[in-house]
């Protein structure tokens, strides 16, 4: 190491988080926090971890377990100038607040026509792979995404988690923020390495509507996203062994959605297989495939495909949610379809 | 009113006590060296309900066939009390085809019609659900009831409080039970919650509310025999609130930092030892019956654990069934 050279620091997905949350908060005095269990207990996947000693119960509240009440109450903070960080534990929990988030929260801007922003971010954890059965391991980006007004932002790293909640909490619409568990680099739960990551210590952002090509390749394009882009990622390792060469996009935000980055990796390989954790029918592997199908379906050399959860509740037993999950190994498989 | 048996209700905390300490051992056992939630024969998210068990108990003394009760993500003392089958639970438990949902559900989701049990991971949404069913039983010209449990956090969910004001809109025979362990995780009760007592909020829904203030069994079922009586005899919904204690973490894996002090004296708050006290100095138990009782207890656990460990384990295709009847 030379003496100009800066050593990075790893960190988690969820510290990442913890991190932009806090930086935003030392800039911006209208920032704060609210939701269940983020004050002493830091979240319960990690995503307020130290806000509560740094920044005090007056800016990181924890709340009675009244969802519509405490995002009703972000709404409401945000029209009067605030940016509210409000935490919904679990994304499972939106049927108890769904009016706030969908006829509140994403028509404000649009009903007032313009005169009212709603500058808040609402972040829930997502995802399956440790049984937690029905009611807590679903996705869901889908749903949101299909409901106009609403920003997405879906990241798969702790780099990424950073720069768009900075940007997710600077930005004048309402941004939903979806992290999933098995992404965060918890210790409590099997993870990728790749929810460890060296990420700069200060502020910085990741645009929101800007897909990443996380590996580059020739032969096949992985569209994904989330905890996905890690087991694709993993995937094209190992079969870049093999002599097939994938080009892996992770989306990044659904909404907006980056159409030009899927379309010019799907134009350069011919082939694409697009990987979503959440239900099949009527959500995203559907909306790529319809955007390339607008486009040009000519640039497909093979059909596509599409690997999602069939559509089936979440189940608890692990060789069910595991018969379901898009794992490496279907990843693979669908991959080596693709080439035959 | 159910005539008061204290071996009885002893027999059957010292069971749960029994099944929850088993579980407990069970679910870390095989999370070693590195602790992952979803590791081993138990995976996933596990609220045990140790500490708990004079509420279910207290309650569900007074309920008889026919009867239904919604519980919580906290559910093991509520269904074991209320009769459904250990085996096929714990199975469920264990995600193998034999439990009671062949697996899909695992343990905050148990079905068991036969009992009318059921639960949910989503607080407060038993309640109105419990209303249907007493909404059933009213129609069908029974005498049943329904027994909806929450805990205190949930108290303060809006399917808590349209379910009040139906039930008692509707004269529903329903049971409505709050748990009120102190902590809604990591939420103390002060922190959440505006009244001092639940059973407060019930006369603004017309219904009579108690608060238990202690955690014994035998004020309990005197309290919710009288809710239950009233329910069946046609006379509409009550509120209890019950005082207890969370014994152990929220989750499996809880660190319980946040409880500070408070948690240096849970172990002399222990409900269970203080009623065997009790029961010995009023010459109704002796040491003998002490050690037969959770010898008892603790074969019928080892039975239930070998059964569901030696049950078969789904196959990942059948994750498509059952979407649709």
């Amino acid at each position: 190491m030379t003496a100009t050279e800066t050593p990075t620091r790893r960190i988690t997905t969820a510290k990442a988080m913890a991190e932009a949350i806090g930086l935003e908060m030392r800039r911006d005095p209208n920032v704060f926090v609210m939701g269940e269990d983020v004050g002493a207990y830091g979240g319960i996947f990690g995503s307020t971890t130290d806000l509560f000693a740094e920044f005090g119960a007056d800016r990181v509240i924890d709340t009675p377990i009244s969802e519509t009440a405490f995002i009703g109450a972000g709404i409401g903070a945000a029209v009067e100038g605030m940016r509210p960080v409000v935490e919904l534990m679990f994304i499972d929990f939106y049927g108890v607040c769904m009016d706030q988030i969908t006829n509140h929260m994403a028509k404000i801007h649009y009903e007032s026509g313009g005169a009212v922003t709603v500058p808040m971010v609402l972040m829930a954890a997502t995802g399956a792979g440790y049984s937690d059965a029905a009611q807590h391991s679903q996705c869901l980006w889908g749903t949101f995404a299909h409901l106009p007004g609403i920003k997405v932002v879906v990241p798969s790293n702790p780099y990424d988690a950073k720069g768009l909640m900075a940007a997710a909490i600077r930005d004048d619409n309402p941004v939903l923020y979806l992290f999933h568990k098995g992404a965060q680099g918890l210790v409590w739960m099997e993870k990728n390495p790749r929810s460890i990551a060296a990420v700069p210590e200060e502020a910085f952002t990741v645009p929101i509507g800007e897909a990443a090509v996380a590996r580059e390749g020739t032969d096949v394009t992985i569209v994904t996203l989330s905890l996905s882009v890690q087991h694709s990622l993993d995937v094209a390792e190992q079969l870049a062994a093999d002599g097939i060469s994938v080009e892996v996009v992770d989306l990044r935000s659904l909404v907006p959605l980056d159409r030009d980055t899927v379309l010019e990796s799907v134009a350069k390989t011919g082939r694409l297989l697009v990987v979503d954790e959440d239900y099949k029918s009527f959500g995203l592997t559907g909306e790529i495939a319809a955007i390339v199908a607008e486009t040009d379906p000519t640039m497909l050399t093979k059909p596509l495909m599409r690997l999602a959860v069939p559509d089936v509740p979440i189940p608890y037993a692990r060789t069910l949610e595991y018969g379901i999950l898009p794992t490496r190994e279907k990843i693979a498989t669908a991959v080596e379809n693709l080439m035959s | 009113m159910q005539q008061l048996n204290r071996l009885d209700l002893y027999r059957e905390m010292v069971r749960i006590r029994q099944y929850e300490s088993r579980i407990l051992q069970e679910y870390h056992a095989d999370k070693k060296p590195a602790w992952d939630i979803g590791a081993g024969l138990i995976p996933g998210e596990m609220h045990l309900s140790a500490g708990q068990e004079p509420a279910a108990v207290g309650v569900c003394a007074h309920l008889k066939q026919g009867d239904a009760i919604t519980a919580p993500h906290r559910p093991h003392h509520f269904a074991l009390a209320h009769g459904v089958d250990m085996k096929a639970m714990t199975a469920e438990i264990y995600g193998r085809t034999t439990g009671l949902c062949q697996g899909k559900g695992g343990h905050m989701h148990l079905f068991d019609p036969e009992n009318h049990f059921s639960c949910s991971g989503i607080i407060a949404q038993g309640y109105p659900v419990a209303c249907g069913q007493a909404m059933a039983m009213k129609r069908k010209g029974t005498d049943n009831v329904a027994v909806a449990v929450a805990g205190e956090g949930a108290a303060n969910q809006g399917a808590f409080h349209e379910s009040l004001n139906l039930a008692a809109v509707w004269n529903l025979p329903v049971v409505f039970v709050i748990e009120d362990n102190d902590w809604a995780i990591s939420v103390p009760r002060s922190h959440s919650t505006a009244t001092a007592s639940n059973a407060d909020r019930a006369a603004g829904y017309g219904m009579p509310g108690v608060r238990v203030e202690e955690n014994d069994v035998e004020a309990i079922f005197e309290a919710a025999g009288a809710a239950i009586d009233r329910a069946r005899a046609g006379e509409g919904p009550s509120l209890l609130e019950i005082h207890t204690l969370r014994l152990w973490g929220h989750f499996e894996g809880d660190a319980q930092a946040y409880r500070g002090a408070e948690l240096d004296t849970v172990d002399e708050r222990d409900p269970i030892p203080r009623y065997a006290a009790k029961l010995v100095e009023l010459g109704e138990l002796t040491e003998d019956q002490t050690e037969s009782i959770a010898a008892e207890a603790a074969a019928e656990v080892d039975a239930a654990i070998a059964f569901a460990v030696d049950s078969p384990i789904p196959a990942p295709e059948d994750a498509l069934l059952h979407v649709f009847a």
